[in-house]
């Protein structure tokens, strides 16, 4: 489902590699994080699976498609098969719960009819139902967030990149955002997730692959924080 | 959905930066209506050299001492020239008339001068007026000539006014231009960073980028083509005013303008005005959106 070969990539003007010849492979239906200290290049590797950036040498392949080689008008259609959710939920907040999600349908061309039956139907699924009208400033934090996990995982994306979901969310919170991405990772859904909560990452035992100075220095299949 | 979205996002993007499109649009009218003037102006000029280029002669004046002989072999020389088309003899008697049409207002005048001090000439039409230097060098040589005189050289200088009036309103429309394009690049910044967020979501989700780019372009666009009516109803009122109006003695002189260039000038103007704004949008765009 995903593969890095070799991937390195150096930003203009830093001194060291963000990622330092990193290979690692993610099948279909996993849940993986990948952990490690600010700047170790976790959040680089979102923005390569993204193709926000291209990596310096090596392959990036997501989807089966070679991400390095893609066109740059492709880009736009490939990113539909990725779902994604940030620390700072970036929800437009002049629209509600319910037009944040069916924004990103139109956008795509969905018509309003598709949305109108897709919205409150993965709305319910992140546990909002009934909060369709409220706008974000009318949401707490995790509700917040759970609206950007439906407005990701609406088009049924292949793959849900969450880089640091929980970094703004309360413990108890987070562990209910954790259950939500647990639940769209059932459907068969790939979950990469960038995080340094330990609580979190001790409480799923998934698989942990840890980076530090842009190297991979752990990959355990059902790992802690260490 | 997707045109009325697209529509709708145009309409609210020129309302929210009221100002800046208003500058926008003023900027953009006045340069379109001097780019409209100045191709008015050239057709103009064209038309014009096609009219009164028909018409012109080439005069050979010849000596008040010429001989028979002479006046043979210059007539033989115009008939054989390969550039002559016509030629006309105008006799002392047939000046004088003339003479006495032109200065008809003028009765004093005309008495002061006897067909005897007018001379004799040759009215030649060339083939091509633009070879008259090529027949006036052959001719030259000849005895019996007093001067060659080309009525274009007249007409030359009376056009190469118009040219610079053309030009002046080339380069005041070329400054407007460049002043437009970066009001038109600004505006698009400044819309692209209003809606930051929207444009953010829209690349994570995989919007097309015609569809991301396409409300800020169209918002320019519709900007450059109201500015190009406005440039339109500018021109045709100064025409109207102006020429068919005040200056209507000098628009004697000139050959009319008819009302079917200007109505051309709409789609010309319309067109510049909407291309023009449309690759500046997408050109700042380019920089400002990057995917």
């Amino acid at each position: 489902m995903i593969q890095l070969e070799n991937v390195t990539k150096t930003y203009p003007k830093a001194s060291r590699p963000s990622l330092d010849n990193v290979s690692v492979g993610i099948e279909k239906g996993e849940f993986v994080f990948f952990i490690g200290p600010s700047g170790s290049g976790k959040s680089t590797i979102i923005k390569l699976l993204l193709h926000e950036v291209s990596p310096s040498n090596g392959k990036v392949v997501v989807n089966a498609k070679d991400v390095t080689t893609l066109r740059s008008w492709k880009i736009p259609h490939f990113r539909r098969s990725i779902g994604c959710v940030f620390q700072d939920f970036r929800l437009l907040p002049n629209r509600t719960a319910y037009e944040n999600v069916a924004f990103a349908l139109e956008v795509i061309g969905k018509t309003k009819a598709v949305a109108r039956r897709v919205v409150p139907e993965v709305l319910e699924l992140v546990g909002l139902g009934g909060k369709e009208h409220r706008y974000p400033h009318e949401l707490s934090g995790g509700e917040q967030q759970r609206v950007a996990v439906a407005r990701a995982f609406v088009n049924r994306p292949l793959i849900l990149l969450a880089d640091e979901p929980t970094g703004n969310l309360d413990p108890d919170t987070s562990i209910e955002i954790m259950r939500l991405l647990d639940r769209i990772n059932r459907t068969g859904t790939t979950v990469v997730m960038v995080t340094h909560d330990s609580n979190i990452v001790n409480q799923m035992r998934r698989r942990v692959i840890e980076i530090e100075s842009g190297r991979i220095v752990r990959d355990q299949a059902r790992g802690v924080y260490g | 959905m997707r045109l009325k979205y697209v529509l709708n996002e145009v309409l609210v993007g020129l309302w929210r930066n009221v100002t800046m499109t208003v500058a926008m649009i003023i900027t953009m009218s006045v340069s379109l209506t001097m780019l409209g003037a100045s191709v008015l102006l050239y057709m103009q000029v064209d038309q014009m050299k096609n009219f009164y280029y028909g018409e012109i002669e080439v005069s050979i004046f010849l000596r008040d001492d010429v001989t028979d002989a002479q006046k043979s072999a210059i007539d033989q020389a115009i008939a054989n020239n390969a550039l002559t088309e016509s030629r006309q003899y105008e006799s002392k008697q047939d000046a004088f008339k003339k003479f006495q049409v032109i200065w008809r207002d003028s009765p004093d005048f005309i008495k002061s001068v006897t067909p005897d001090s007018l001379p004799e000439s040759y009215r030649v039409k060339l083939k091509d007026p633009e070879q008259y230097g090529a027949f006036a060098d052959q001719m030259r040589g000849m005895q019996g000539i007093q001067d060659i005189v080309d009525q274009r050289e007249l007409l030359k200088k009376v056009f190469d006014i118009f040219n610079s009036i053309q030009l002046m309103a080339l380069v005041v429309a070329g400054v407007m231009a460049l002043a437009a394009l970066l009001l038109v690049g600004n505006t698009i910044q400044v819309a692209a960073y209003s809606k930051r967020r929207e444009v953010a979501v829209m690349k994570l989700v995989g919007a097309s980028n015609w569809f991301i780019q396409a409300p800020f372009v169209l918002e320019a666009v519709a900007a450059g083509l109201v500015g190009a009516i406005l440039g339109f109803v500018f021109l045709f009122i100064s025409k109207v005013v102006l020429l068919d109006g005040r200056l209507q003695a000098l628009t004697n002189v000139l050959t009319p303008i008819p009302n079917g260039n200007v109505w051309l000038m709409l789609p010309l103007l319309a067109g510049v005005g909407a291309l023009v704004s449309a690759v500046t949008a997408w050109v700042t765009l380019r920089f400002y959106l990057r995917v």
